[in-house]
């Protein structure tokens, strides 16, 4: 059989950096491709080559789509024969409707006057082909990320797409949604339809995908057949980092000790809905040296609980106490609640935790700017000190403090983070999806953080929706559903399973 | 991605040239600037004589400009400060003129005024989140028909001659005893030291620099930037020690951008606003209270609209109902030309003077040739549009 795709010796530079060397990449027709490595493995930079976000001609190699060489000169050229790459950050307009965003740039308009009856009928008809029951007047503001991806995909089906490829499309979704969506690649399989699927989540891999190609520094590292019965987590992993991972947790030494960390009957509303209420209830407690995970699912109201207790970032009509040591702190405002010594690292680190177009020392004091200054005027020196500290101990890999954290990698970005509430001297951390969108060889690195932070006494919450990693790394974990407490568990006897079914047995009641 | 194993100066020079070409770029079209209208001029730009009024004339609106750079670098914007400007000048000129009030007390009023107005509306910015454009907007309309309704029309004047001196008064020169006759002594003197000053700064923080292994201008480049910084100040001291000294508005205006390249570069203060304007969901959940940082901006940029306006009033001898029409916008051009970014969290306090002063030669130049005023708009905003285009366009590049 022909492949659909072939790409033969890609090889990318950038002013100074080797982005791709030799690349090759083979996607068979009705094919689930994998293509899996570490955060600035390549995986990105191939596809904008593949889609025509680098103009042919930008880099060396051969392009070859249903047997014919291409050279794409803008993004329009490859999806005009059937290449659509939906990214992670969705490309949709969140205040037109979803019929709207589907046919954006392609409406269903004779002389410039659209045809709205004919745009709705066939907007019905791609929802049904990616199993979506909205209707098409909803604007996409007002549904869920997962829904929203389904209309990228519906976008990408009204586009005759023979090749489709999702950049992280499970990231930020929950798992029924991620199952759904991957049923749904399954069943355009049938159909004839490739798809390129760039991952982290390696059992997703395992679960759909025909191939996998591993990308390690710009090299090909290997091709993989999935039916051959001798691919695993473990052998992806280790083409991956080129080592071989013994454990994905790290070890734990921290000793847990006396209680620091209380939040009681802590009730919080929806900050535009004053009658909705989003947490109900919530008594939590975390010791000294303590990691303690939040589980649940999306929409469980984990964020909403951390925010509303860091400073009443969100929400409104809050009520409940904070104590730490055993007595009531003011928690009212950021500043206070991070006078009074906590921290909060926010999930989405792009949008809420740096300032991406300034530097690395810049960020890292950000939160604690009076620790490097006096009276109001800042040791540039001491600053500097203190930057390059952080990025050594936390080995923020860059080409130094003074680098852009725009230019860094998800992990890096994520290091960075952490160091700003490191140097905010806390006492309490809460880490928010702390490992979301890196790869396993950062991840585990955070992971060692979070332990070293439990092992100096700090008492560390961390909200996940990686199950197992929750399981990894904590000491405890509380179940939350429907911004209630529904089980809570020390790590040693909770399983996914457990987990589970404390929250389909708060649906029950 | 650093190199260490550049061993010949050139290319290292070359490196560190174009990842500051904007600063130098800017820096070089001013001075191109300058030759072209001397040459067309047939040399009067840099007559005493010019150079003093260039500086008066443009004081006003390098006053503003420090203020708006705030603005903009947090990500908003001010159209009000024209007519705040102008209705401060109306003020002072019913206090003064009018009422008899003495200059001190009026001054110290038409400040704090301003200071108030300017907070007033970034309160409404900062809590009520209102755009600024439209805050300001509304303030323009506002302060505009209150200058006109105030002097009903007419021009105010005169002013006491202490209050003339804020623009029109010069620093006597405390060494007349021994200079030459026409030549400001203390002027030079002053211009000297302050040489000396900027100098020995530059050479301290870059032994800082050093100690820190942070050195990043090759020593060649240092050099040849100080000496030019050293001929471009004694000679700017020598034209203004040949005219009538240095007038009181320089010291002044000198004085601001000293403490606003202070504030923005060192200060806790400063950080803020750049990190507010960078991403502002980010400063606030790092605990920066970014509503308060809002309406101290506005309350800085209302009290140099104060200053500004009666800089203005003083240069003109009277308070005048036109006052301070349009030049809300040769102040936000000034920003923009300086390289401030419309997104906010970019810009500095070098480039926006630079700016203010690329209008103010261009104005002043076109002025002596004759050319209308008509056109002189026409060739501003094309300045404007090209100076922010090639920002935009090597922006891109880069990346």
């Amino acid at each position: 059989m022909q492949p659909i795709l072939e790409m033969h010796g890609i090889t990318k530079t950038f002013p100074g950096v080797k982005a791709l060397t030799d690349v090759n990449l083979t996607v068979m027709p009705a094919e689930i491709h994998a293509v899996v490595g570490e955060n600035g493995a390549g995986k990105s930079t191939l596809m904008k080559v593949l889609s025509g976000v680098y103009p042919s001609g930008s880099y060396d190699g051969i392009i070859k789509f249903e047997g014919k060489d291409r050279h794409f000169k803008t993004i329009g050229d490859s999806e005009d024969i059937g290449i659509i790459i939906i990214h992670q950050e969705l490309a949709l307009v969140p205040l037109l409707s979803i019929a709207e965003n589907i046919f954006l740039g392609h409406e269903t308009a004779r002389n410039g006057v659209i045809n709205w009856f004919e745009a709705f009928s066939k907007t019905r008809d791609l929802l049904k082909k990616v199993g979506l029951s909205e209707h098409p007047n909803t604007l996409i503001t007002n549904i869920g990320t997962g829904k929203q991806q389904l209309v990228e995909i519906a976008k990408a089906l009204n586009k005759k797409v023979k090749l489709l490829i999702l950049d992280e499309p499970t990231s930020s979704l929950n798992e029924t949604d991620s199952n759904a969506l991957l049923d749904l690649l399954k069943g355009f399989k049938s159909q004839g339809i490739s798809s390129i699927l760039i991952t982290h989540k390696l059992n997703e891999v395992m679960k759909v995908a025909d191939r996998i190609t591993v990308i390690r520094d710009g090299k090909t590292i290997d091709t993989m057949d999935v039916h051959s019965g001798e691919v695993n987590e473990d052998r992806i992993i280790k083409a991956m980092v080129g080592r071989e991972l013994t454990d994905r947790y790290p070890p734990r030494r921290a000793k847990v000790q006396d209680t620091i960390f209380e939040v009681k009957n802590w009730n919080v509303f929806h900050p535009l809905h004053a009658d909705r209420q989003i947490i109900k209830d919530v008594n939590i407690h975390v010791k000294k040296g303590e990691v303690v995970g939040i589980a649940g699912l999306m929409g469980a109201g984990r964020t909403e609980l951390a925010m509303s207790i860091f400073g009443r970032a969100y929400g409104q009509r809050i009520s409940g106490e904070v104590l730490l040591h055993g007595r009531p702190v003011d928690v009212s405002t950021i500043p206070k609640a991070m006078d009074a010594g906590l921290a909060y690292a926010t999930e989405d680190h792009k949008t809420y935790g740096l300032v991406l177009i300034d530097h690395i020392k810049h960020n890292v004091t950000l939160a604690n700017l009076d620790g490097v200054s006096g009276r109001g005027v800042i040791d540039d020196m001491h600053e500097l000190t203190v930057a390059n500290k952080y990025r050594n101990d936390l080995r923020i890999r860059s080409a130094g403090v003074y680098q852009a954290t725009v230019n860094l990698s998800g992990g890096n970005q994520q290091k960075v983070v952490l160091s700003k509430w490191l140097f905010s001297g806390p006492e309490v951390l809460i880490l928010d999806e702390p490992t979301r969108g890196i790869d396993v060889g950062a991840k585990y690195e955070i992971y060692g953080i979070i332990n070293k932070l439990a092992e100096e006494g700090k008492a560390v919450i961390v909200i996940s929706s990686e199950m197992p990693e929750l399981l990894g790394i904590s000491d405890r974990i509380y179940v939350l559903n429907e911004g209630r407490v529904v089980g809570e568990m020390p790590a040693k006897e909770a399983s996914q399973e457990k987990i589970m079914r404390a929250i389909m047995k708060s649906w029950e009641q | 991605m650093t190199d260490a194993t550049v061993t010949s100066a050139s290319p290292n020079i070359m490196r560190f040239v174009r990842a500051n070409i904007r600063d130098y770029a800017l820096l070089i079209s001013l001075l191109a600037i300058m030759v072209f209208f001397q040459f067309t001029t047939g040399g009067i730009l840099f007559t005493p004589l010019n150079m003093t009024n260039i500086i008066l004339q443009n004081s006003y609106i390098v006053i503003m400009a420090l203020g708006m750079l705030l603005i903009i670098v947090a990500g908003h914007i001010d159209l009000s400060v024209g007519f705040l400007s102008g209705f401060v000048g109306a003020i002072a000129g019913v206090m003064m003129v009018t009422w008899k009030f003495d200059t001190f007390t009026s001054v110290a009023v038409c400040l704090a005024f301003g200071t108030l107005i300017g907070m007033l509306q970034g309160y409404f910015v900062a809590f009520f989140r209102i755009p600024a454009f439209i805050v300001t907007l509304a303030g323009m309309l506002i302060f505009r028909g209150l200058m006109i309704a105030m002097l009903s029309g007419r021009n105010l004047g005169p002013f006491p001659e202490s209050f003339q001196a804020l623009s029109n008064g010069y620093v006597p020169d405390f060494l007349a005893f021994m200079a030459p006759q026409g030549f400001n002594l203390f002027a030079m003197v002053v211009g000297a030291v302050v040489t000396g000053l900027i100098l020995w700064s530059n050479w301290r923080s870059r032994q800082l620099e050093q100690a820190h292994g942070m050195a990043e201008e090759p020593i060649e480049l240092f050099y040849i930037r100080n000496a030019l910084i050293a001929a471009a100040f004694l000679g700017f001291s020598w034209i203004m020690a040949s005219h009538r000294g240095l007038p009181n508005v320089l010291i002044t205006m000198f004085a601001l951008v000293a403490l606003f390249m202070f504030i923005t570069t060192r200060t806790t203060f400063g950080r803020r606003v750049y990190a507010m304007g960078g991403n502002e969901k980010a400063a606030k959940l790092s605990g920066i209270r970014t509503e308060r940082v809002t309406v101290m901006i506005f309350g800085i940029m209302g009290a140099l609209a104060a200053l500004a306006g009666l800089v203005y009033a003083a240069r003109l001898n009277s308070a005048q109902p036109k006052a301070g029409q349009g030049l809300e916008l040769d102040v936000i051009a000034a920003c923009f030309i300086g390289g401030a970014a419309v997104t906010g969290g970019v810009g500095k306090v070098t480039g926006v003077v630079i700016g203010a002063f690329i209008m103010g030669v261009m104005n002043n130049g076109m002025g002596i040739m004759g050319v209308g005023i008509d056109w002189q708009q026409v060739i501003k905003g094309a300045v404007l549009m090209l100076a922010v285009f090639l920002d935009v366009y090597y922006k891109n590049k880069a990346v």
